[in-house]
């Protein structure tokens, strides 16, 4: 089959989602390094550093909006340009929640800590691996890895239950640890809706690979 | 033998099918046992590289290839309601192509006036009665979309029209004599992009009451224009659906690399 210089673009375009995601993916990293460690200059770190996924959201936006305009894509073409705008997105989103977890490590610092991370931490981890595989089956477009993650999000949603029934105990025992509580459950609920995230990735994945469009159709979604 | 895959349902209802056809001009076999179905009123695009048989089977469908001596044919092409094969023995071309008309690559009016060329077909009817003939042409030409143009200017040579005002006009001539499918062989590629973007609109406004085939190079086109699309390659049928389902989510790998310009 002949190269296509079309190919190149594409390949251009999926390595900046790659360069991309990359960096979403150690925005979470730090911020919950930041929030362990509680090391406010790296929370610091983190919010300035959102701008460059930004940047790259925007960048990676032009290049689709030029391929579709020039290029008429088809087909599997045509999924991955399109699957390549929602997902810039997707990880733009990522940055943005981790930099909202800064700013509340920021505010939690300034307090002596209420308890022992355990939990989150946990849910930070697996959200993280939910981002990392997500991308991993996106960049070897592999729709078995894409729907083990859509299937781990159940265990980022039970652990947030948990950790939120956790917290409003501390928050009944003692009003005192009410700021705290609530920043952490803040924390908590950012994680998850990275987990979230990670699950609309491998959701694209699953229409890159199959052209199926699987979102919306889960029971786990349901309220 | 390529293995076709079809993409989705049959559609339905149906104005007209080949079943099993096969053709030949004398040597080797030109297509090789196609079965597509053609849904009435709706417009199915026929694409593939140079060569796979397209136009020789839309060439099929008015018995076009019988003005050429040693071609053969093979299987059937019912055109419905009244499941007629028009490829039966008894079957006059003459009557098949007043039922389906073709409208070709390059526009090629008669040399005569512009009404001279619509009235055409109704004239080798019988129709003989000025107003009838006047009533017609007209609607041929509102049909067409040309008539705003060149109501002024009836009597002038239809090779005076522009390049797009002349397929209008080859289309205005089909159109006369009310037939029930529009057979059209790549009928933009030698038209500039405003002309091709008026034809396409006008696709969009006949289906509503005739059923269209066109043969097209222009993938962009037939994504526009057709509701479903037949991919061939070397006579076969590789893949047959719904022209959505087809440019988003081919079901076969040859179908993807044609539309997607990776190979023909």
């Amino acid at each position: 089959m002949p190269q296509r210089h079309f190919d190149e673009e594409l390949a251009e375009l999926k390595t900046k989602l790659a360069r991309m995601a990359g960096l979403a993916e150690d925005q979470i990293d730090k911020a919950l390094t930041a929030l362990v460690t509680r090391d406010t200059a790296l929370a610091c770190n983190v919010i300035e550093r959102d701008h460059k996924v930004n940047a790259l959201d925007v960048e990676i936006d032009e290049s689709c909006i030029e391929l579709l305009a020039l290029h008429q894509p088809a087909a599997h073409d045509l999924r991955l340009v399109t699957t390549a705008m929602k997902l810039s997105t997707e990880l733009e989103r990522i940055s943005d929640l981790a930099e909202s977890i800064c700013e509340r490590a920021i505010e939690l610092n300034e307090e002596p800590q209420l308890k022992p991370y355990i939990d989150i931490p946990r849910m930070g981890s697996l959200a993280r691996v939910m981002v990392k595989e997500s991308i991993d089956a996106f960049v070897k477009e592999d729709a078995t890895l894409a729907r083990k993650v859509i299937g781990d999000d159940d265990f980022v949603d039970d652990l947030m239950e948990q950790l939120f029934r956790e917290l409003l105990s501390f928050m009944m025992e003692n009003p005192h640890t009410i700021s705290r509580a609530i920043r952490l459950s803040f924390i908590a609920k950012s994680l998850e809706r990275v987990a979230d995230h990670a699950t609309n990735i491998a959701e694209l994945v699953v229409y890159l690979v199959e052209g199926k469009i699987i979102r919306h159709t889960s029971p786990t979604v349901q309220p | 033998m390529i293995e076709t895959a079809y993409t989705q349902d049959w559609p339905k209802p149906l104005k007209a099918e080949s079943r099993n056809l096969s053709f030949s001009y004398g040597l080797g076999l030109a297509i090789k046992n196609l079965s597509v179905p053609i849904a009435e009123y709706q417009v199915t695009a026929l694409i593939g590289p140079s060569g796979c048989g397209k136009s020789t089977f839309l060439r099929c469908f008015n018995r076009m290839h019988d003005l050429y001596p040693g071609t053969r044919y093979e299987g059937e092409i019912l055109l419905y309601p009244d499941s007629r094969n028009l490829l039966a023995r008894d079957v006059d071309p003459i009557e098949v192509r007043m039922r389906l008309a073709m409208v070709f690559q390059k526009p090629n009016p008669f040399p005569k006036s512009i009404y001279e060329n619509v009235a055409y077909g109704l004239k080798v009817r019988g129709i003989t009665d000025r107003r009838v003939l006047d009533e017609k042409v007209e609607l041929a030409l509102r049909s067409a979309a040309l008539w705003e143009e060149v109501k002024d200017r009836l009597p002038a040579e239809g090779t005076s029209l522009s390049g797009g005002q002349q397929q209008r006009l080859c289309i205005a001539r089909a159109l006369a004599t009310d037939p029930e499918m529009l057979l059209l062989d790549e009928p933009t590629s030698a038209l500039d992009p405003i002309a091709t973007a008026s034809i396409e609109e006008l696709l969009l406004d006949l289906k509503q009451r005739v059923t269209i085939m066109i043969v097209t190079h222009n993938m962009q086109q037939a994504a526009r224009v057709s509701e479903w699309t037949a991919f061939m390659y070397l006579g076969e049928l590789v893949e047959f659906g719904l022209t959505k389902q087809v440019f988003t989510n081919p079901s076969k790998k040859q179908t993807e690399d044609y539309i997607t310009g990776r190979f023909g």
